[in-house]
């Protein structure tokens, strides 16, 4: 929740560019989840609640060990346990970090309604400012993810900040710092792409052919990526889009229809002036009133 | 009647339906503004006529609710009278003579002509569809019982139906500003003997059949 204006690259609902002569010359930041090293411990949630002080409530177990059942206004990431039968009839436990993706083409963003209740920052973060938000919901309608939540307490949208706060002063997120195991890592983009390769490298080598990095291009690319061991099927992963992306009607609905729409509002206006002016009002005169009485006379 | 026949003058609407109508026409330009906000940004200090954006997205949907209840009131009132007829197609032929003022050269009308008809029927469909997608995308209520893709195409739905619901009425103020003597028949309740002759004559022989001194 830094707010310092110079570092916000783009900015909700509005039309104009936002400075920018200060960019990210380092890289852009990024954090990689290697799923495969995930052990399902949930030390990230705790780092989370614990940096960002949120306390959902204690839930009850629902038949797994994702606890609490989903993403909430005070649950900004969830560990979402899936068991998987390979086709050796094995059990593969899938253990995935949900939460923001930090998409470069957001599409909560782009859906906002508020002017700045959400911000791009030029290292790639995308964050939600609730002091803007006017509690619409648009952003859930607008994101690929299923990520935003909005909260029954003060209707304000909640998420992931990718500790904003903590990264505007060069530290880590509290989740990467608290991974016991170093699955969840953060740097620039670049050197996660690369560390990425060199897990997969490694993956490939112990029998997953189709492990991969996941860093979706249907919305630019994500600043929260994940090295899968199925990247073929990510959907294994409870549910991980395979190729996530605005939708169309999103975009309709946010793009094009919002300038034509304006713009044909005002022509029907103006053609209505403008008839007025070339025409002329449409008046009864007492040539009409006669004629009526003249009917009204005639007839019986 | 009789001290509006004394000053040539015809009921065109009863108090009553001139009540309905306020109401669903001040819904309207609070709703048109309070959503002209939320659609384009460079409309969205409008929303400091509500208290703020928060309060714009709080209030909207009620004020819906009013103008859908008190506008299905008026349609059903107003249903019968705004059957097409085979001279409300004629009317629509002579458009072009109708916006350049040579009335007398189309076919005598009724209460409403081809045109208001069917503006009707517009403003019918906009505000059903409008209700509709507006309950989906009611963020504090009910677009939690909705799939995602349903309130994506609501959210749509909702921008069109404005859309043509916000030209409709433009047309509709126009065309009540341009033909003189209209919006007082919506005030004040009657129009004019020479009115009702000029532009609704099959009306006027209508009402005044037999109602002659």
């Amino acid at each position: 929740m830094a707010l310092q204006s110079l570092d916000i690259i783009r900015r909700s609902a509005t039309t104009l560019p936002e400075p920018q002569a200060r960019g990210a010359h380092a890289g852009q930041v990024a954090k990689l989840i290697d799923v495969s090293k995930c052990i399902g411990c949930k030390a990230c949630q705790v780092a989370c609640m614990e940096w960002n002080d949120l306390r959902d409530e204690v839930g009850t177990c629902e038949g797994s060990y994702t606890n609490p059942p989903d993403l909430s206004d005070e649950s900004w990431t969830l560990m979402r346990f899936a068991e998987y039968e390979n086709p050796k009839g094995d059990l593969e436990w899938l253990i995935r970090k949900d939460g923001c993706m930090h998409c470069a083409d957001p599409g909560c963003l782009k859906a906002c309604p508020s002017p700045g209740a959400i911000v791009q920052y030029a290292n790639g973060i995308v964050d939600f400012h609730e002091e803007n938000c006017i509690g619409c919901g648009y952003c859930v309608t607008g994101c690929p993810f299923n990520v935003p939540r909005i909260s029954k307490k003060d209707n304000k949208a909640y998420k992931c900040t990718l500790c904003s706060d903590r990264v505007a002063v060069g530290l880590e997120p509290a989740c990467v710092k608290t991974c016991p195991t170093g699955a969840i890592t953060f740097g620039s983009k670049e050197d996660m792409q690369q560390h990425a390769a060199e897990r997969i490298v490694d993956l490939k080598s112990r029998g997953f052919e189709q492990a991969g990095l996941y860093d979706p291009a249907g919305v630019g690319g994500t600043h929260v990526m994940y090295v899968l061991q199925h990247a073929d099927q990510p959907q294994l992963y409870s549910g991980l889009p395979a190729n996530p992306k605005i939708s169309a009607m999103v975009g309709l609905w946010k793009g094009i229809s919002k300038p034509l729409g304006l713009l044909a509002i005002l022509a029907t206006a103006a053609a209505g002036f403008f008839h007025y002016i070339g025409i002329g009002p449409n008046e009864a005169d007492a040539a009409d009133e006669e004629a009526a009485q003249r009917e009204l006379e005639k007839t019986p | 009647m009789s001290a509006e026949r004394k000053s040539n003058q015809i009921v065109r609407y009863e108090p009553a339906t001139r009540i309905n109508h306020w109401i669903v026409a001040i819904s309207f330009v609070l709703l048109a503004l309070s959503g002209l906000a939320l659609f384009h940004p460079a409309l969205f200090w409008l929303t400091d006529l509500f208290g703020g954006g928060s309060w714009t997205r709080i209030l909207h949907p009620f004020i819906g609710l009013v103008m859908a209840i008190m506008f299905a009131l008026l349609a059903a009132k107003l249903w019968r009278e705004n059957a097409m007829q085979p001279r409300d197609w004629q009317w629509l032929r002579q458009f072009k003579d109708v916006v350049n003022k040579r009335e007398e050269a189309v076919a005598d009308v009724g209460k409403y002509n081809g045109g208001q008809k069917l503006l009707f029927y517009t403003i019918v469909l906009c505000i059903i569809g409008l209700l509709l997608s507006g309950i989906v995308i009611w963020r504090a209520y009910f677009a939690v019982y909705f799939p995602v893709e349903l309130i994506r195409f609501a959210s749509l739905l909702h921008a069109f139906c404005g859309f043509v619901l916000i030209c409709a009425i433009i047309v509709h103020i126009y065309a009540a500003i341009w033909v003189k003597g209209s919006v007082r028949a919506m005030t004040r309740g009657t129009v004019s003997y020479g009115w009702a002759w000029k532009h609704h004559r099959a009306w006027f022989r209508e009402v005044t059949k037999g109602s002659q001194k």
